[in-house]
């Protein structure tokens, strides 16, 4: 590796310091001014606040409520993180057997990834419309009563399939062009060597898979986690009630709606433990790369 | 081990193009069969035929006694080497080499002998644990062969295996996949766009161009008595001189005049002249004159280019004998021509 060098010291800081007050001051000084805020609880009309310590933070964890949209938080993350990926895969190895045309499909997929999360959302919306959404009546013909934003189950089944439908074609694009950079040839040889069509799937393309396969999990995971405030937030139209949603909505819905800053800081610094330690998790992956990447 | 029989095998794609017209052979058991062409001639569109990864448009291929034109690639007890290797990059050299015969349902532990037997045949024994990155194109390329070998297969296929090796290495391996194929009497067909592999390697050779069949024939054959000008000039290294000439009053003629031979009975009118640059000779007293323009020295012998009546030409000399370049007198052993008419056809 070569290595570029500076005569002069303060030019290097010069040029990064556009990158890293970016850094401080959306993501380090918002971050420091959770932390704070969580150890005080804010008067509802702004005219102060008092310390209360870890108070926020005890609530929350004694909290019925915080455990299950928790719960539903990891549900629905492995939900869609699961199909996102599944569905992707299958539409992936199916095209990728196809080449006439491959292309216009590619790109007719790749459509719904440049639709705004608000904007799926409202698509959603209108999909699950009581009284004229086909999907409603899609649902009625199989006798399922559908009603989005009342019953618990079906928003959360609406949420989930928005949100998938949302991620599978970046998933697509990603695992067709990693089926379509492994030689022709491998996948020949495989083709004298095993008769099943499922055991070479297994044998031979899903590990090849496995280093794009790796890295989409982890952008899936936090697409789900965080990425779908948009898609949550128009389903349930910033009313929860008895609706679903998930941690992150939470924090908005808390802090915005219930005014309750304290608190929500209080899950905020939570959800930010929770990244570090998932991106933890995938710099100690990373280190142990050797198993699943490969030239 | 096995015969394979092509029987007006055709292939168009889709989009209309015909790759391969239809065209018969006949391989016998045992037999090292190469297929040579120029690039886009269709021998690779053939053996992949015979692979089955090509569906066959018309005709009728037998492995054996069985037609197999709809037979899985799987099941027609064939073995292929491909020109990248094509090793499955995530698993071991003895993964690799295994892994056909672990979804044949064989038993684990004959796997073990024939993979131990084939590493020992290959001297791949001290990198069985290695991954195929770690290889070098020699070793990747002998993991191809084992994964072949093992398999115990009716028919190898080679698809141009040893385009991707250097100069060298290229030698040692056809000398190498010759001699196993000789030990292991498996019927093989080859495909290369390398005639000195085609020559050097081959029981008889099958020469392709613009997907049709130009000739079948031993090397020696096919050296000596190509049956068109693209045979001609496509085998051989330098290839065969081919000159524009007339046959008139009974002899052919080149421009200029010089008579070269007596012509074949009853044929008059324009002819190619062909003839190998080792079967001319310099002699004062020739009747054609060899404008030397250059002197190739290759060790052994000489190359010498430069032109007869005007047309591009070039003669072989042993290391024994110098010449200065200009004109020179030499003779063309009347026995060794071949003529040509003017479709390119041999008369």
């Amino acid at each position: 590796m070569k290595r570029a060098g500076f005569a002069n010291t303060w030019l290097p800081i010069l040029l990064l310091i556009p990158q890293l007050s970016i850094v401080a001051i959306f993501f380090y000084w918002p971050a420091l001014e959770a932390v704070q805020s969580s150890f005080f609880l804010q008067d509802p009309f702004g005219f102060g606040s008092t310390f209360v310590g870890f108070e926020n933070y005890a609530d929350l964890f004694g909290s019925a409520e915080y455990r299950k949209v928790a719960w539903f938080t990891v549900i629905f993350t492995l939900l869609v993180t699961f199909l996102s990926l599944a569905i992707a895969l299958l539409l992936a190895v199916k095209a990728d057997t196809i080449l006439r045309g491959a292309k216009t499909y590619r790109t007719l997929l790749m459509w719904v990834y440049a639709v705004a999360p608000p904007v799926a959302g409202f698509i959603g919306v209108i999909m699950f419309n009581q009284t004229w959404g086909p999907l409603t009546n899609l649902a009625g013909l199989v006798g399922w009563d559908f009603v989005l934003g009342v019953k618990f189950n079906d928003t959360a089944f609406a949420m989930v399939l928005v949100s998938v439908w949302k991620q599978v074609p970046v998933n697509f694009i990603f695992f067709l062009s990693g089926l379509q950079s492994f030689p022709k040839s491998v996948r020949e040889a495989a083709l004298i060597d095993n008769r099943s069509a499922s055991g070479r799937f297994w044998d031979i393309t899903f590990p090849l898979l496995a280093p794009t396969g790796f890295f989409l999990l982890i952008t899936n995971i936090t697409y789900a986690l965080f990425d779908t405030f948009g898609v949550v937030d128009t389903l349930v139209k910033g009313e929860p009630g008895n609706n679903p949603m998930t941690l992150v909505y939470k924090v908005y819905v808390d802090g915005f709606r219930g005014n309750d800053l304290g608190g929500s800081s209080a899950q905020s610094v939570i959800l930010m433990v929770l990244v570090l330690v998932l991106a933890l998790t995938v710099f100690q992956f990373r280190l142990v790369e050797r198993r699943i990447h490969y030239t | 081990m096995a015969e394979v029989k092509l029987n007006s095998v055709r292939k168009i794609y889709p989009n209309g193009a015909e790759a391969v017209t239809p065209s018969s052979f006949h391989i016998q058991d045992g037999e090292f069969v190469v297929l040579v062409g120029p690039s886009g001639c269709g021998k690779s569109t053939l053996l992949r035929m015979i692979a089955g990864l090509e569906e066959i448009t018309e005709g009728e291929l037998m492995i054996g006694d069985r037609v197999v034109n709809h037979t899985d690639p799987a099941d027609r007890d064939i073995a292929m080497v491909f020109q990248n290797y094509a090793l499955y990059p995530h698993m071991t050299v003895k993964k690799n080499i295994a892994y056909g015969l672990k979804n044949r349902k064989t038993p684990g532990d004959e796997i073990e002998r024939k993979v131990a037997e084939a590493a020992q045949m290959l001297n791949l024994g001290d990198y069985l644990d290695r991954k195929p990155s770690q290889l070098s194109g020699g070793q990747r390329q002998r993991v191809a062969m084992g994964r072949a070998i093992v398999r115990d297969p009716a028919l190898f296929l080679f698809d141009e295996p040893l385009s991707n090796l250097d100069a060298k290495l290229r030698n040692q391996m056809r000398i190498e996949i010759k001699a196993l194929q000789r030990r292991l009497g498996v019927t093989s067909i080859y495909v290369t766009h390398d005639q000195v592999e085609a020559m050097t390697m081959a029981d008889r050779i099958i020469v392709l161009n613009g997907g049709r069949i130009e000739q079948i024939g031993s090397p020696s054959e096919i050296y000596h008595n190509p049956t068109s000008t693209f045979v001609a000039s496509f085998m051989g290294a330098p290839p065969m001189n081919l000159l524009d000439a007339r046959i008139a009053d009974g002899t052919v003629q080149l421009d200029g005049g010089a008579h070269v031979a007596a012509a074949p009975n009853g044929k008059t009118g324009p002819v190619t002249l062909g003839i190998r640059p080792e079967d001319v000779k310099l002699d004062a007293a020739g009747a054609l004159h060899f404008d030397i323009d250059l002197i190739e020295e290759l060790g052994a012998h000489r190359l010498l280019h430069g032109k007869v009546a005007g047309q591009p030409f070039t003669t072989h000399l042993l290391k024994d004998v110098t010449v200065e370049p200009g004109r020179h007198g030499v003779r063309i052993d009347p026995s060794k021509l071949c003529l040509f008419d003017t479709t390119g056809s041999r008369l």
